[in-house]
């Protein structure tokens, strides 16, 4: 029998004073998607907290039971809104998965899943577009309506997973990296976009209604040639080495100086993005830390930065009736909640409508929509009845994965609503015909 | 624990219905208090007949039974002080019925107090009690320890809204209290059950009223230089006969504790504020604001704010609401007192925990529902150093000895659970405890419910204080 695991190894581990805060007073348990779920302490935040500290303390071995538990958790950080004493979850959370991913082991479909995707895929553009590529075939060939008619996804259980792949674009994001876009009229800013790494096979065209707006507000576009991936898929796995290195690259790949602004249209990267000096602490040896911090000071959320920056661009009436999720990551991981919803307002004609639980998460969370695909789908038919009982006809968010998950539980629950961005939206006001 | 009581709880409730591994179990040892107690068994019935069978498998085994909510308690209620089984409610939490027309629902114990408000919002109607720990704490666990809350000033305490109770007595016996009318006939079995901190029986079902949303509602900021000030504000108030619905206090520590978590614009530099509400109609509430104002100012007052919007008004109440919270920042544990003192005796007593923080070298914040005379000195130590932890229990213990000299009590909100029931004897006499030990006997007499709660195990605390027996005047005539 193997020697058990018990207590953690020194770096990226749950520290002490960050645990600690915890005081274990509860009032996180209503606000986490799992607790609401399930019920119990060990899927809470307060419960999944003493875990730490007890694996920590050596009272609880690093073992199945810590793992599943630490791996049910969406790390949507609704906790970290509701703590009074100031927990920050999210880091805790990483943290203990960077201990899971050195000390545990995976039965092996799993490690070579997780291999594959975070250390062979998401690091290398060139890789993703060539998968993606190979995936557009199944999707257009026919042999995806031929998978679905025969009914084989059933079979083997991957039906519901096969409508949260996403539609690979047919045309990828990526003519446009290193060009710069110009401002309409006056330059009023200059800025960086931050394209993605998934995002650039299947939201080029969210990417561009982006830089759209952007310009329409007067900001001068560019868009960095050799970023990559954000990091943030791998750093919420635990795979601290590949994230710290993707955050590197793109320290690297930004002139932080010649920019106001670095821009995302990703919650989930941003909320990464403006988190670099968690990856890159101040203990470390190189200068990446002071650079990490002057680059997460720049990094704006689309959102937050065009609510900042006050819109410019005249938009046309959109007689639409919509409601708005709160992006975790957005909501909770950067504490935007306000920005979003009065974009959507600015827009004449708007009915914005606001629906119950919106800042509870959908369920997509990164990958956990094909890790704990049950859990996931269980709170995406909550979100949906929420949506619906709005009788919006679009629901609007401000992240990807949030979007490509309501665009399943549209299909899933038939509410026949459209899901799309923020500035997806102002991108069709700004277009709309009078 | 027994191996066929585990089987039969496992077929009664399912396997995921059943907690027993140590790893889980490490998990329900701990509540929102300080104490710890490790259950031998966790389970999650989801109905009522669930909850009438594990009583025939505990009273047949003679083991334990524990109820509890969410776990935000700070008393150790839901703690298994003698093992056993924790009955977890959370799994029962639906809202049964909604009678709008005559202001009731009807709820499973599980039921979160603040989701009940929020499903009656539309209809313009509320539950009034409102602990700190709205958001996550259960009506299961608000009706076993009577909670109360800053709105308990003018809307009274969880026994004020509780009409019926469905409930599991100690001897296994399914019972209905009260009725959905105001007042039913012979004695009130609610009102003594409501408050008996899960040692009379489980709560399965909640008939509570439903009180309407307040016309308007204006919540006010007065910030002082002296706490003496602010306490005479609050006299003042009383006296002119006007009932704001939450008169709180905090002082200077605290405040600039909450500031930095809520940055609502509390002033770092005050000494106490209060923040008081007024609410009803429009006119009234119009009325009782100025009177409100002026009592402030004429006792000096450095300012006095009043909320602008609904935003401004959430976001004091969000600094009040998440206080002890937001003290935790500052240190890895702390310590909720929860005292009772008149009114008038507010700044003596005040002193009095700066002396004993003094003395301890504890750092003690203070939140007072100054309206009540319900006193919460938090008290800051580092639970990795024994000998503050046994501090700071000794610090508390002496502030409530101070609060029962000038004439208060030991808890106003939080329950005694194992945190008190020494202290019991401060204000309680032999007879006192005998009689509750006999009611107590009558609805839970094989004492398999939460044992080991309320009532003093030891009189250890005797050494500092045993209230006399009442004398009379004058002593009776013989025969």
């Amino acid at each position: 029998m193997p020697a058990k695991t018990v207590g953690f190894t020194a770096i990226d581990k749950p520290e002490y004073a960050d645990y600690a805060r915890c005081v274990h007073c509860g009032l996180c348990l209503n606000h986490c998607p799992t607790y609401r779920l399930w019920h119990q302490e060990a899927d809470s935040p307060r419960g999944r907290i003493r875990q730490m500290e007890l694996v920590d303390q050596g009272q609880m071995e690093l073992g199945d039971a810590f793992v599943t538990h630490i791996d049910h958790c969406l790390d949507c950080r609704a906790c970290e809104t509701a703590c009074p004493s100031g927990v920050e979850y999210g880091r805790l959370v990483e943290a203990a998965r960077a201990q899971i991913e050195r000390q545990y082991k995976r039965p092996l479909f799993s490690r070579i899943a997780r291999d594959f995707v975070y250390r062979k895929l998401l690091p290398y553009p060139a890789r993703i577009a060539a998968a993606a590529r190979a995936l557009r075939i199944y999707q257009r060939s026919g042999l995806a309506a031929a998978a679905r008619s025969t009914g084989i996804l059933k079979v083997l259980g991957l039906s519901d997973r096969e409508r949260l792949i996403p539609r690979i674009d047919s045309r990828f994001f990526s003519s446009e990296m290193g060009q710069t876009f110009r401002a309409v009229g006056q330059r009023r800013a200059r800025v960086a976009f931050f394209a993605g790494c998934v995002a650039r096979v299947t939201f080029a065209e969210l990417n561009r209604a982006t830089i759209r707006v952007l310009q329409a507000n007067g900001s001068e576009v560019v868009v960095p040639q050799n970023q990559v991936c954000c990091g943030a898929l791998p750093a919420h796995a635990g795979v601290r080495d590949v994230a710290r290195d993707l955050a590197r690259k793109n320290l690297a790949a930004f002139p932080i100086d010649g920019f106001d602004a670095i821009i995302t249209n990703a919650a989930g990267c941003g909320s990464t993005l403006k988190e670099y000096t968690h990856l890159l602490p101040a203990n470390g040896s190189s200068g990446d830390h002071d650079r990490a911090m002057r680059f997460s000071a720049k990094v704006r959320d689309a959102t937050e930065f065009l609510d900042e920056l006050g819109l410019m661009a005249p938009l046309k009436p959109l007689l639409v009736r919509v409601t708005y999720q709160d992006s975790c990551h957005l909501a909770h991981g950067q504490k935007i909640r306000e920005a979003p919803r009065r974009l959507i307002r600015a827009i004449p004609g708007i009915e914005f409508v606001e629906m119950q639980q919106a800042d509870q998460c959908c369920g997509s969370a990164g990958v956990y929509n094909v890790t704990e695909t049950k859990a996931s789908l269980d709170l995406l038919a909550l979100k949906m009845d929420c949506a619906s009982e709005t009788h919006a006809q679009a629901i609007v968010t401000a992240n990807p994965g949030c979007i490509l998950q309501l665009r399943a539980g549209s299909q899933i629950h038939g509410t026949g609503q459209e899901v799309l961005h923020v500035v997806e939206l102002l991108d069709r006001a700004i277009a709309a015909p009078r | 624990m027994n191996p066929r009581l585990l089987r039969d709880l496992k077929k009664l409730l399912g396997a995921d219905g059943v907690l027993s591994e140590p790893e889980d179990l490490l998990l329900y040892e701990y509540d929102g208090s300080v104490e710890t107690a490790r259950p031998d068994c966790v389970v999650f019935p989801r109905s009522t007949a669930d909850v009438v069978e594990l009583f025939r498998l505990a009273n047949r085994h003679k083991t334990p039974l524990v109820g509890r909510g969410a776990g935000t308690g700070l008393s150790g209620g839901a703690l298994a002080r003698q093992g056993g089984i924790i009955t977890s409610f959370a799994r029962m939490n639906r809202i049964l019925a909604i009678d709008i027309e005559n202001q009731r629902a009807v709820v499973q114990p599980g039921v979160v107090n603040s989701d009940l408000s929020a499903a009656v919002a539309h209809l313009g109607l509320h539950f009034a009690p409102d602990p700190s720990s709205q958001k996550a704490c259960t009506i299961g666990g608000n009706v076993s320890e009577n909670s109360g809350g800053p709105h308990t000033l003018a809307y009274g305490v969880t026994t004020n809204h509780v009409l019926a109770l469905e409930a599991v007595l100690g001897t296994g016996e399914l019972v209905r209290f009260g009725s959905a009318a105001l007042d039913s006939p012979g004695y009130d079995l609610t009102g003594i059950f409501v408050g008996s901190e899960g040692t009379f029986g489980l709560v399965t079902e909640i008939t509570v009223k439903l009180i309407r949303l307040p016309e308007a509602v204006k919540t006010l900021l007065a910030i002082y230089n002296s706490v003496n000030d602010a306490t005479e504000t609050v006299a003042e108030i009383t006296a002119r006969g006007i009932t704001p619905s939450a008169c709180e206090m905090l002082d200077g520590w605290t405040i600039r504790a909450v500031e930095e978590y809520v940055h609502a614009g509390f002033p770092l530099d005050a000494t106490a504020i209060l923040l008081i509400e007024v609410d009803g109609l429009l006119e009234e509430v119009e009325d009782a604001l100025l009177h409100v104002k002026e009592v402030c100012t004429m006792h000096r007052a450095r300012e006095v704010r009043v909320a602008r919007d609904e935003r401004e008004r959430e976001l004091l109440w969000k600094g009040r609401k998440n206080a002890f919270g937001a003290v935790g920042r500052i240190a890895p544990s702390y310590y909720t007192q929860d005292g009772v003192i008149p009114r008038s005796k507010l700044p003596a007593t005040l002193r009095r925990v700066g002396e004993v923080s003094r003395k301890y070298g504890l750092q003690i914040g203070n939140v007072f529902h100054a309206g009540d005379g319900n006193l919460h000195p938090i008290i800051l130590f580092d639970e990795r150093d024994e000998r503050q932890f046994r501090d700071a229990v000794r610090a508390a213990d002496e502030i409530i000895d101070f609060c029962v000299h000038v004439g208060g009590a030991i808890t106003g909100e939080h329950g005694v659970g194992m945190e008190k029931d020494r202290l019991m004897p401060l204000i309680f006499t032999e007879t006192d405890l005998d009689l509750m030990k006999q009611v107590h006997d009558v609805f839970n007499p094989a004492g398999l419910l939460n044992p080991g709660k309320i009532f003093p195990t030891s009189k250890g605390c005797g050494e500092i204080y045993v209230r006399p027996q009442p004398q009379l005047s004058s002593p009776p005539a013989r025969a």
